[in-house]
């Protein structure tokens, strides 16, 4: 186990100096797909030079990032140089990786007491090492890193709460929730996964007229917005100003950038009057949180799975999500590899995906650089790689109740007349 | 949604497919090449139009007075061209001046990484002249360009001396809103693309230059002029650009009409319009030009010094003097008009022209083929390695009869190890490599060792890697696993497949004219691949299929639609000097065919070699 492990360490490490130190850095840098407004390198080194300058970094337009990382990094810059930057981007990296090993192994301990579609303990154990690899070597994330992207910190952070809420330790889940939630306001759905696998955890059922469940949800709300706002007042204690609550979240919720990314949110507010915009922006932005209530109604006994169909929803619906946002759901994929007999439109999903992965630049460069295409192209490409997306969530989502569905009933379905019987989803 | 959620639905549609696969790939091939040549059919075609309010509906006079002036000029320029033995700088200086332009003068250097045979030229130095007529009646923040090359020998003077005369005649017009620029470079391409790296401030290709003196606005758009000869029987127009790239259609348009106009025989591809589309010769005339219009977009290069305009996003288009012995004439006065009425109305034009297509093919001058009604050929083509892939996944995940929607006994069969597919693709692709580096390292290695010149020693080298590639990869998969097993040539087939699709489409997208020439050739041989059939046989299929081969054929066919037909021995030659050409294009002016073909379309088929030889 550690042995493969290293070796992919030191594969993905290798991999990501040797594109640090070649000429494509600049140009992965420089990709829409890969950085957001919210997290290019470009404007964080932008903030910084304003805060060294002694001014406020939100005065201008350019950065948006939250105030503890702007901080985090002006503490790094100082000693070490940019390059440090390399090894703290890997370490973002690997940490994510000792995290989903760990949450790996967690996550399959309870389906185990099924007994006809169990996975064999040996698949199991390989399970770490394949979200390592999938995490690690994944080309969205090796581009993301290499474009020193703030989204692997972001992603970070939310591997931490995964891992620290299967560790059952609701303090340490309810923080790293809340600055999970400090950085992109999105991961505030995670909150209901995270309660429901604690209480679960302390087996506690959902039931709203028992007291102990109310107890416990208190005492992980106050948990929560308690070091929510901590978080908030440091930053304002550091910057000495409320500045960044506009310039972050109002910038996250109210979209004033419309550069072309593979979200669906710029085209759409590009071509709109500016009279519905307010009216579409809400609709837009609740469609993400949206999701939360029927999902949480249906997965209220599979939080595991819930966390997964929050952070593939959050990055296929937020307002700026680039590639790195998409590796952090896609590293999931490996631990519903027992989920692939039941996967209907992978083949489809995945050539699709990888066409409009190839069709991005290509696209990019005839819209902006030869001028021959428009933005429609680019749009369209957008468009097919989230449909694409949407597909294989919900095939995985179907898959989930396809296979919960065969535990409880038994994998060979009769009709009463005694033929085999096939299920229609409707 | 109901296709794909329909567990009875899909498992019906899944087996209509694979059971009928191989008929529906044959029916896709022949509706796809039936579908591209149908294209050249008038009917199905569509008429050009203006699609420029700024150009269409205004009106201009053409009184351009002074073509006789113009000659007399040219012939001027011969004279001291033949003295100085190259471009004669301080005469053009003197000259523009006193005409009245901001003259300025730019020089330039460049290396060729192998010696130009063609062109026999290897370090390369010269110097642009250009002059700037300023806009009197606005700010000067947009251009044209007028360009003619000063060439070597006693081509072209013709263009010089016309554009010095429309320029004494433009300075004493009044209506001008853009700066007009009138340039003569030297070294043809090469100067060019000087000029315009020093315009625009940028370095792509390593060129050695001085930098600009004066400026003018941001370019809208450019032609460039070719004459060689008093009166000309008909006027050419180039359209195919640097990586296959074209100009807004409207400028051809715009061409057409001050043609129409003028009454000036006016050519595509040096073929007349004919009016007889309804009969077999009509038909054949019209598929020729549109095939010689695919032939050069699929190469690459820039068919005229307009083909590097277009990287810059300037619209711009070559007009080249045709001479031959019709009886048709026309004067250097009425070539003059026709550039005067098309420099003023792009002079009226508000916005880039961007109204028209970008995307299209020409059967003839009137008619074109927009890309919505030429990219179901190339799809259709693409969709049979879709089918086959879609057979193959099939293939792997029903071992054993199992039902389509997942249930079934049986475990998914023990796929094989991900390096037993790896090792073929990185082997493959570091050929890709070696092809695409090593013929320009190692030319100093050969001319050493071989009695042959660098040029040749660049090419053979290119030729003998690309051979030595066929033999080299076929077995690598089993230094690492062993034996390949039946589900391991399936695996790679499947990634070859897609990644050949993925890669077709791309290319189609940005030239579909390679991509298409391309497809035709590829994907017969991608589709019919497996360790099975005959070796021999099928191993003389594949290489005739292979891109290199599809280079020659090229080569046969464009001189065959040429009407200059070349025996065996010529096209080989002709053949040796395209991969020279293909390789200094790339490193002159960044033409991306021959790294595509190097770096991934070869390493691509290598892979079905491979499949083919599978152990």
């Amino acid at each position: 186990m550690a042995a493969p492990l290293t070796l992919v360490l030191i594969l993905s490490v290798t991999i990501r100096a040797v594109l640090f130190r070649s000429s494509l850095a600049e140009l992965i840098s420089e990709r829409v797909e890969v950085v957001s407004p919210l997290n290019a390198w470009k404007r964080v080194v932008e903030g910084l030079a304003l805060l060294d300058l002694g001014v406020s970094p939100y005065s201008g337009d350019v950065f948006h990032e939250t105030p503890l990382v702007i901080y985090l990094f002006h503490f790094v810059v100082d000693y070490a140089e940019i390059v440090f930057m390399v090894s703290t981007f890997e370490f973002s990296g690997k940490y994510n990786l000792f995290i989903k090993q760990k949450y790996a192994l967690e996550a399959d301990r309870y389906p185990h007491d099924c007994l006809e579609l169990m996975r064999s303990p040996k698949e199991m154990h390989y399970i770490p090492l394949k979200v390592a690899m999938f995490y690690l070597l994944n080309p969205f994330t090796i581009l993301s890193c290499v474009a020193k992207s703030t989204c692997g910190l972001n992603n970070a952070v939310m591997a931490l709460f995964i891992l620290s809420t299967l560790k059952g330790s609701a303090l340490l889940s309810a923080i790293f929730l809340a600055l999970a939630t400090y950085q992109s306001i999105y991961p505030l759905t995670l909150f209901a996964p995270g309660l429901l696998f604690l209480l679960q955890r302390l087996y506690i059922p959902v039931n709203p007229c028992r007291s102990r469940f109310w107890f416990f949800t208190v005492q992980y709300s106050v948990m929560f917005i308690g070091s929510l706002l901590v978080i908030v007042c440091l930053s304002f204690f550091l910057l000495g100003s409320w500045d960044f609550i506009p310039s972050v979240y109002g910038f996250i919720l109210s979209v004033p950038d419309l550069t072309p990314n593979i979200g669906l949110f710029w085209y759409f507010f590009a071509e709109m009057f500016e009279h519905f915009r307010f009216f579409f922006i809400c609709v837009f932005q609740i469609n993400v949180f949206f999701y939360t209530i029927p999902l949480s109604v249906k997965l209220k006994e599979h939080p595991v799975f819930l966390i997964f169909m929050q952070i593939a929803i959050i990055s296929i619906f937020k307002s700026y999500p680039t590639v790195g946002d998409i590796a952090l759901y896609m590293a999931f994929l490996p631990v519903w590899s027992h989920l692939y007999r039941f996967l209907r439109n992978i083949f489809l999903v995945s050539c699709v995906l990888l066409a409009c992965t190839a069709l991005f630049p290509v696209l990019w460069h005839l819209w902006i650089y030869a001028g021959s295409a428009n933005s429609n192209f680019y749009y369209a490409i957008t468009l097919l790689f989230n449909v694409g997306q949407i597909l294989l969530v919900s095939d995985y989502f179907y898959a989930y109740l396809r296979r919960e569905h065969h535990l409880s009933q038994g994998l060979y379905l009769r009709r009463k007349d005694g033929s085999e019987a096939t299920l229609v989803l409707k | 949604m109901g296709l794909l959620s329909d567990p009875n639905r899909r498992k019906a549609i899944t087996s209509l497919l694979t059971r009928l696969n191989t008929p529906i790939c044959v029916v896709c091939y022949l509706a796809g090449i039936a579908w591209f040549m149908g294209l050249a059919f008038e009917p199905f075609t569509l008429r050009t139009y203006m699609s420029e309010n700024a150009m269409g509906s205004t009106m201009v006079e053409e009184r351009f007075p002074s073509g006789e002036r113009a000659l007399a000029t040219a012939r001027e320029f011969a004279a001291h061209k033949k003295k100085v033995g190259g471009m004669p700088v301080d005469w053009l200086v003197k000259t523009m001046r006193a005409q009245g332009l901001e003259v300025f003068t730019q020089s330039f250097s460049r290396n060729l990484p192998f010696p130009d045979e063609s062109k026999e030229r290897f370090v390369v130095r010269g110097t642009n002249v250009y002059g700037i007529l300023r806009a009197p009646r606005a700010p000067r923040t947009e251009a044209l360009v007028l360009s003619a090359p000063c060439s070597p020998g006693n081509s072209n003077n013709q263009a010089v001396g016309l554009l010095l005369g429309l320029a004494q005649y433009f300075r004493s017009q009044i209506y001008w809103a853009k700066d007009i620029i009138f340039l003569v470079n030297e070294h043809d391409l090469i100067g060019v693309q000087a000029w315009l790296e020093g315009y625009h401030h940028t370095n792509i290709t390593g060129m050695g230059y001085t930098p600009l003196q004066g400026r003018a606005g941001s370019i809208q758009a450019a032609l460039s002029l070719e004459l060689n000869s008093d009166v000309v029987t008909s006027l050419d127009l180039v359209l195919e650009g640097l990586n296959g790239q074209l100009p807004n259609l409207d400028l051809a348009n715009l061409f057409h009409a001050f043609c129409q106009k003028l009454g000036i025989l006016c050519t595509i591809q040096g073929k007349l319009q004919r009016s007889d589309w309804d009969t077999v010769e009509g038909y054949t005339h019209s598929a020729q030009t549109m095939l010689l219009m695919v032939l050069k977009q699929a190469s690459g290069r820039p068919w005229g010094e307009h083909g590097l305009f277009l990287r810059y996003h300037i619209e711009a288009a070559s007009i080249r003097g045709v001479n031959s012995f019709r009886q048709y004439k026309t004067d250097a006065t009425s070539i003059g008009r026709l550039f005067e009425g098309m420099v003023r109305k792009l002079n009226n034009l508000l916005e880039r022209l961007h109204q028209s297509y970008f995307f299209y093919l020409m059967p003839s001058l009137t008619r074109f083929v927009s890309i919505g009604y030429y990219m179901p050929a190339f799809g259709l083509l693409t969709t049979i390695l879709l089918l086959r892939a879609l057979d193959l996944w099939v293939h792997l995940g029903t071992p054993t009869p199992v039902t389509e929607d997942g249930v079934g006994e049986g475990e998914s069969p023990s796929s094989p190890g991900l390096l037993s597919v790896l090792t073929p693709v990185v082997i493959s692709h570091l050929t890709g490599v070696a092809l695409y580096t090593l013929p320009v390292l190692s030319q100093e290695m050969a001319v050493e060792h071989f009695p042959v010149s660098e040029t040749e020693a660049v090419v053979l080298t290119a030729i003998a890697i690309y051979t030595a590639g066929l033999a080299l990869p076929h077995n690598t998969h089993r230094l690492i696993s062993g034996e390949g097993t039946e589900q391991g040539w399936r695996v790679l087939k499947l990634v070859a497949l897609l990644y050949l699709a993925v890669l077709l489409g791309c290319t189609a997208l940005i030239n579909f004219s390679l991509g298409f020439i391309l497809a035709v050739t590829l994907v017969p041989a991608a589709a019919c691949v497996t360790p099975h059939v005959p070796k021999a046989l099928s191993a003389v299929a594949m290489v005739l299929l292979s891109p290199g081969c599809t280079i020659l054929y090229c080569v046969f066919l464009f001189q065959e639609l040429q009407e200059v037909p070349v025996s065996l021995a010529e096209g080989w030659m002709l053949f040796l000097s395209v991969i020279s050409q293909g390789i200094l294009d790339h490193a002159l002016y960044g033409s991306l065919v021959y790294p595509l073909l190097a770096l991934l379309v070869y390493p691509c088929w290598l892979l079905f070699w491979n499949i083919l030889f599978w152990k």
